[in-house]
């Protein structure tokens, strides 16, 4: 046998010699067939995009092996400083380190993080609170950046020198880049600092419908200083075309949602492929509405907000698991990644430092975003039930962090109409890094400090959810009898108008019929099936392995006679064995729900599983089929 | 009372805080003027009996009310115990709990009684929806019976019953199998009942 194998061996390798020699062209070399070689081109691409997320996955797990560093200092802060040092390190080498290339961050790492903020938006407290959040979005960055790009310009003005060159036009663009508070920013500090919903809700909402303010200011005094001059009309238009960016972006992404939401109707037999069509249509929408120059960000929110309800209910629970889990992946990488190119283009950009532009660019944003809550507040507060105290004024103002998005619009500046786009791109990324290490490392003890509220862990309550249910229909009820039609009244009839016409649309099956109330209670009762399977399971299966002296106290306990004893286990083994043999074949195409149990307690796992499938069965008994209605009337009539 | 005898009674109001206790010793509604005149006008609206007062019926012309799934207590909630008529004061009495609560009438003093806007009365109103028959405990069936008006016909009464019996068992810290104001008050400790049992209009 051995001796065939050598022999095959041999054979093969002068097959392979020979073939090598046909090959060659050249009848001089003599070279011989190479076992082993090196080509690093063709998997370069693909091998350094690993690479990095590998790196940035690493680092997110170092960081949480030091509890003393994380507790004091920010994630994105300790990701910075990394990136910074991974910058130093490739010039060290002597290469010239990677810069976040605009396309890069706009297509491929900002959408997950957007999404995921979308997707798992608080709807309650974003509509309660939508005047305020958009009170804060457009007025507060306009007049940021009306305000900084005019002081700067007039400190530009009395500084003269080098700064002479500065023009009105490039002063406002300026400020129009590094008004905008960042999304990706704001949650990364404000995920660890817990605080109550409504100041979360207030800031992080800003933060991602000022976007279409800054797109639409950015793209028109880039037009502006493209064209040379500008009139009047050009203004209007501008004001005109924020409708049409914001406007346009909710409907692109409305639509998508709504395409998601019915083809999630469908997928019954396709479960595998169901999270796909959710990450696809949101991109999508993002994508389409890059293509016309609305705002992405918040087609990407809407298209999440308009799908969510439906798709979740169509979908299985363990796509809405996937779904959860892939999108907190990507949102995670993308953020740690961000912050790493954010450091390491730091070392590699090219750099204009002007103390007196920097400085005051600083200042400007501090003052101007004081200024700007401040008076904003004070005017919301007249329209606002529940006012904005000076403490939440407070913690709003500070948390306006700039991030990625400002140095990714400043990299995107045309060197030619901007000659000053360095000192730019270098007092933008002061400005964030200022933000991001000082305001974010000082929120927490400020935070603390001030005693704000923190965010109250809430177990979903099924009493809570009835209550609030109750209170909605009393306040509906309650503003008939004013006449009055405010929030609740309009609500309503959203839910009625959402229950009649498009749940029958968009939902597959007899959910579509499923009131709010008993999809709610559905979902708490498998959450705490599931939980007490897993926590059984664990038991028994540490009970197994540890509990020798137990065991024994219980056999003496039981009495059984040694041959019963015996016949049990050879039950137990024989059906022990059939387990084995049923295990069915693994489809890549369908999931069978116990495909992959493999354990030595399989059986005691199936018993507990038939048991709990009783009793969600009859916990989530289909809803009967309504009897003929006089005859369920009368039974409703006589509870 | 027509519209002119309420103004002679609103001109009792100064716009001094002194004067506020005797405001309040003759009208203990916390509302502005402004405020009772438009709701004056409104149920100058509703009655269409012109007789001063409503009656059920008129309260079921609104058409809000005819499509809610509570409007029928609603609207008992409206006329005290017994009566079938309900006049101005009343109805003020009852909007007024929807009024939103006011930062500095936190601070003011209390010797007037809690003012009936209160997070606590509040929540008291939403009780005694609930607890029909006034014993200060909602028992099982009354639970049924307002998820059952919630949650339409088409839910089976088990499901229904295990719902019921879920959130009871979460309510119930004394084993009554009921559930009292203060388990209701301590369920609805994380909700912001401020800000939803409060109206615009009366701001």
């Amino acid at each position: 046998m051995k001796k065939r194998m050598k022999m095959l061996l041999l054979l093969g390798f002068c097959c392979g010699m020979v073939f090598g020699d046909q090959n060659r062209s050249d009848p001089h070399d003599q070279r011989v067939f190479p076992v082993l070689s090196i080509n690093y081109d063709y998997v370069q691409m693909p091998f350094e995009v690993s690479l990095w997320i590998l790196l940035a996955s690493l680092m997110k797990l170092g960081f949480h092996l030091l509890p003393v560093l994380s507790g004091v200092v920010p994630e994105s802060c300790l990701l910075i400083v990394v990136g910074l040092l991974v910058g130093g390190l490739i010039r060290v080498m002597g290469k010239n380190p990677p810069v976040l290339d605009s396309q890069l961050f706009f297509l491929c790492l900002l959408p997950p993080i957007i999404l995921d903020a979308g997707y798992f938006l608080p709807i309650r407290p974003f509509t309660e609170n939508a005047g305020t959040i958009l009170t804060f979005a457009v007025l507060g960055t306009l007049w940021n950046v009306f305000f900084m790009g005019a002081v700067l310009y007039g400190a530009c003005r009395l500084e003269a020198g080098r700064l002479a060159s500065v023009d009105l036009l490039s002063c406002l663009l300026f400020g129009s880049i590094v008004s905008a508070v960042d999304p990706v920013a704001v949650l990364a500090v404000f995920e660890e600092i817990h605080i109550n919903e409504l100041l979360h809700i207030l800031v992080f909402g800003e933060s991602l419908l000022n976007d279409a303010v800054t797109v639409v200011l950015y793209h028109l005094f880039e037009e502006f200083a493209h064209a040379g001059e500008v009139t009047v009309g050009d203004v209007f238009l501008g004001v005109v075309c924020f409708f049409v960016v914001a406007l346009g972006g909710v409907l692109v992404g409305g639509v998508y949602g709504v395409l998601a939401a019915f083809t999630s109707r469908f997928t019954s037999h396709t479960r595998v492929i169901e999270p796909l069509f959710v990450f696809l249509y949101s991109y999508m929408a993002y994508l389409s509405a890059e293509v016309f120059h609305l705002s992405g960000i918040m087609a990407l929110i809407a298209c999440g907000v308009v799908m969510r309800p439906y798709v979740e209910a169509n979908i299985s629970h363990k796509s809405y698991t996937t779904i959860k889990y892939f999108l907190k992946m990507w949102s995670s990488v993308s953020e740690t990644l961000i912050f790493i190119f954010l450091g390491v283009s730091t070392v590699a950009g090219p750099h204009a430092w002007n103390w007196t532009f920097v400085s005051i660019t600083i200042v400007l944003c501090l003052l101007s975003r004081v200024l700007g809550v401040v008076g904003l507040t004070y005017i919301i507060n007249k329209y606002r039930m529940v006012k904005l105290s000076g403490k939440d004024q407070f913690i709003v103002a500070y948390g306006g962090l700039r991030g990625a998005i400002a140095f990714s619009l400043a990299f995107l500046l045309s060197s030619d109409d901007f000659p000053m786009k360095d000192m730019f791109l270098t007092a933008i990324i002061t400005v964030i890094f200022f933000t991001v290490f000082v305001q974010g490392m000082t929120i927490r003890p400020l935070v603390d400090l001030l005693a704000v509220k923190k965010r109250k862990q809430s177990k979903c309550s099924i009493n809570e959810e009835i209550h609030t249910q109750f209170l909605e229909h009393l306040l509906a009820g309650i503003e008939g009898v004013c006449g009055h039609y405010g929030h609740h009244h309009w609500r309503h009839k959203l839910n009625r108008f959402n229950k009649r016409y498009i749940k029958r649309c968009l939902i597959g099956g007899e959910r579509s019929q499923e009131p709010q109330l008993i999809s709610f209670y559905n979902k708490m009762e498998l959450k705490q099936a599931l939980m007490l399977l897993e926590s059984n399971s664990s038991a028994n299966l540490s009970a197994g392995v540890t509990a020798a002296i137990p065991r024994q106290r219980s056999r003496k306990t039981l009495n059984i006679s040694k041959e019963r004893e015996e016949e049990i286990r050879k039950i137990l083994r024989g059906n022990l064995q059939k387990t084995r043999q049923r295990l069915c074949s693994y489809s890549r195409h369908t999931l069978k729900p116990d495909a992959e149990d493999d354990d030595w307690s399989e059986t005691r796992l199936r018993k507990q599983r038939v048991e709990m499938e009783r009793r969600m069965s009859h916990f989530l008994t289909v809803p009967a089929l309504p009897e003929s209605p006089p005859a369920r009337r009368a039974r409703v009539e006589s509870v | 009372m027509g519209l002119q005898g309420w103004r002679n009674v609103l001109a009792l109001k100064t716009s001094k805080n002194n004067n506020r206790a005797a405001w309040q010793r003759a009208f203990p509604v916390p509302l502005s003027h402004s405020q009772i005149t438009r709701l004056y006008s409104r149920f100058h609206s509703l009655d269409k009996g012109e007789n001063g007062a409503l009656s059920r019926e008129d309260f079921q012309r609104i058409p809000e009310l005819a499509i809610n799934p509570l409007g029928d207590r609603i609207i008992n909630a409206f006329f005290p115990e017994g009566e079938d008529q309900a006049n101005f004061r009343g109805f003020m009495r009852t909007l007024a709990h929807f009024r939103p609560v006011e930062d500095n009438e936190k601070n003011k003093d209390l010797t007037s009684g809690e003012p009936l806007n209160s997070r606590t009365n509040k929540l008291l109103f939403a009780f005694r929806l609930y607890d029909l028959d006034r014993d200060d405990k909602i028992s099982r069936d009354e639970l049924l019976q307002v998820l059952r008006m919630m949650v339409g016909v088409n839910i089976s009464d088990e499901q229904l019953g295990s719902i019921a019996d879920r959130t009871i068992q979460e309510a119930d810290t004394n084993g009554d199998m009921c559930i009292s104001f203060s388990e209701f008050i301590k369920v609805l400790e994380k909700v912001d009942v401020e800000q939803k049992m409060s109206i615009r209009f009366l701001h």
